[in-house]
């Protein structure tokens, strides 16, 4: 196992107001790792700036032992993919020209025998294969998300970010959609950043769980270790119970603490 | 048991092979390729309705000819040998009266469907047009400028089309800069292209206030458009400007391809948003007061062309540029036509008579068509 990710001393802010402040985090291959905390703790902002999409203030990001900030844009986008939460909607892609897109970095203008058997190959290693003429827009919730696990794997990158992959999706598409996560990871030995906030998925499925308040890591470790109700108290500020059904750690949210003890 | 045991381990992996057992291509493969080829035939269909199109109009006017002396005209002049008898009065008819505006009406309209195609994408908006960015409300400015002061920046027969070309680059120069300020988004764009219109519009009405009947006539004309004022000369400028400009824009398919799914999800993919966003920008809006300046306003064609392209197409701008030229030069030609030879005698504005066929036909196929999800 190697190191694939590493975040040093991150910082962002829009004007004034701190976002991430100094956060630091790394990431093996091979694993999942899932980042919680309440909104605005900056889950989504952390993301964005380890791809680059938002400009951090100060710190780096390593990608397979390189600087990204040094990176093209092509380049990046060849070590790494993002999914985001919501994606704009206002044209008829089909699926099979949505997962394409994925071949960008590679792409000259015509796409090519091969890439083009490429989206064939991971749309039927996603079983969507019977969908890749649909408009991507007509698509369900959890066929979207599909379709854009597949234009991330389309990308070939070693890392996949992750937005809320989950908040849109009924409890069977959520497992089928980590379902497909976690046998990715093991087959292709990705390295998977997801910001999520449900708790009991993120517990099931990950690897590592990063808790986050305010921009700052509060705890960090395997679900079993830091699913527990002191660090949910810290940090959401309620009270619940944690059981445990075979090794695996579910939150049971009881009530809110008392908020002006929390602040 | 232990050959369908050993048939299973065989198809174990069925999916991942682009052929069925028996050596077929996979229905869903097939059904792609249809797709492919189909749009590769709608284009080489447009490319003949326009061919068949320009023959017929250009049998339509003062001087008779048919259909086959007209071609016979054209081919004439490049391979002689070919159509030995042409008719010298049908040559010059058709070299320098008719062909002319048939190929400034196809360079026209084809840059105006391009450039609503481009600007749609990387405004992320479809009801973007080439005008979005106030170009007409520019050039109109330059008109007015010239018509009610006098103040032309050529001498000559282009003074009118000097004067609308260097205002609309002025204007959308002036949005584009105002965008920038704000890192290029689309809304910047969008929205700082309304604001800018209405302040030239208002410009445009307080010179219209002032102007005598006269130069009331010069600006209002030129606001309805028209072919009639192209030649040679102007189908050559349009021309080595289109060329420059479709080799750009053609050449950014696929990053505006990854444009219409976000900004942030075109990062992640390589393509860099705000700069892609500047120079499609830059380019089309060059590209459009160009023929702006020398036909007019004739904007709707731009909006709707695209838009007939995506509902035959889809979204993928390897096809769907060429498509919404296509279509645009069609458009464009059968309006010009049709406002030369409407009505006996008068000439009827082809903007005018752009809006009339189009409007129909484009809240038409809106209405009937069976894509919904970009109405929806």
């Amino acid at each position: 196992m190697m190191i694939k990710l590493e975040i040093r001393n991150l910082s962002f802010g829009y004007h004034s107001a701190d976002i991430l402040k100094d956060f630091s985090l790394t990431v093996s291959d091979g694993h999942i790792v899932s980042i919680v905390g309440p909104n605005g703790s900056g889950k989504s902002t952390l993301i964005k700036c380890i791809d680059r999409i938002l400009t951090p203030r100060s710190g780096r990001v390593t990608v397979d032992h390189r600087n990204a900030g040094d990176m093209g844009r092509m380049e990046l986008a060849r070590r790494i993919a993002y999914i985001p939460q919501s994606s704009l909607r206002v044209f008829p892609n089909t699926v099979f020209d949505v997962v394409l897109m994925g071949r960008r970095p590679y792409l000259g203008w015509a796409s090519g025998p091969a890439n083009e058997e490429s989206v064939w190959e991971i749309l039927s290693l996603l079983d969507i294969e019977d969908i890749a003429l649909r408009p991507f827009n007509e698509l369900s919730g959890g066929q979207q998300q599909k379709v854009l696990i597949a234009r991330a794997l389309a990308q070939d990158t070693g890392v996949v970010l992750l937005d809320e992959p989950t908040s849109n999706l009924d409890v069977r598409h959520q497992m089928d959609v980590m379902d497909i996560l976690r046998d990715l990871v093991k087959k292709r030995s990705l390295t998977v950043l997801i910001a999520i906030h449900d708790l009991n998925t993120a517990a099931r499925y990950s690897d590592r769980i990063v808790m986050m308040k305010r921009g700052r890591i509060v705890v960090c470790g395997k679900p079993g270790d830091v699913m527990n109700e002191r660090n949910l108290e810290e940090i959401y500020g309620i009270r619940s119970e944690v059981r445990f059904i075979n090794n695996i750690p579910f939150v049971l949210p009881l009530g809110r603490v008392n908020q002006k003890q929390n602040r | 048991m232990r050959t369908a045991s050993a048939r299973g381990a065989r198809v174990s992996r069925p999916r991942l092979t682009a052929r069925t057992r028996s050596g077929k291509l996979k229905p869903m493969r097939v059904a792609h390729r249809r797709v492919m080829l189909g749009k590769v035939l709608f284009l080489l269909a447009l490319v003949a309705i326009l061919v068949v199109a320009s023959g017929v109009i250009m049998t339509l006017g003062q001087v008779p000819m048919t259909v086959a002396q007209a071609y016979g005209a054209v081919l004439g002049r490049f391979w002689p040998s070919l159509c030995p008898a042409v008719d010298p009065l049908v040559a010059h008819v058709v070299w320098n009266i008719r062909l002319p505006l048939i190929v400034g009406a196809i360079l026209s309209g084809s840059g105006l469907g391009l450039c609503g195609c481009v600007m749609q994408a990387v405004l992320k908006n479809p009801m973007a047009s080439p005008f979005t960015l106030g170009i007409s409300s520019g050039a109109h400015f330059g008109v007015s400028i010239a018509a009610v002061f006098g103040i032309t920046i050529l001498d000559g027969p282009y003074f009118l089309v000097g004067n609308a070309f260097v205002c609309a680059l002025l204007c959308s120069g002036c949005i584009i800069a105002l965008s920038m300020l704000k890192g290029t988004t689309s809304e910047t764009l969008v929205l700082a292209g309304i604001a800018v219109s209405y302040l030239f519009q208002a410009a445009n009405q307080l010179l219209t206030y002032v102007a005598t009947d006269e130069q009331r006539t010069v600006m209002s004309f030129w606001g309805m458009g028209s072919l009639s004022d192209l030649n040679w000369n102007s189908a050559l400028f349009i021309g080595t400007v289109s060329i420059l400009c479709v080799l750009l824009l053609v050449s950014k398919a696929w990053d505006l391809n990854l444009m219409t799914v976000g900004d942030e999800s075109a990062g992640s993919m390589g393509v860099k948003p705000a700069h892609i966003r500047l120079l499609i920008m830059v380019v089309s809006s060059f590209y459009v007061s160009t023929i702006v300046s020398f036909i007019g306003v004739i904007g709707f064609v731009g909006l709707i062309a695209p838009h007939i392209g995506r509902l035959v197409l889809g979204n993928d701008h390897r096809f769907l540029i060429p498509a919404s030229a296509g279509i645009g030069a069609a458009l464009l030609l059968v309006a010009n036509a049709l406002s030369m030879n409407l009505m006996h005698n008068v000439v009827v504005p082809a903007g005018i008579v752009m809006s009339i066929i189009g409007v129909p036909l484009f809240l038409y196929l809106v209405l009937k068509g069976k894509r919904k999800e970009y109405w929806a």
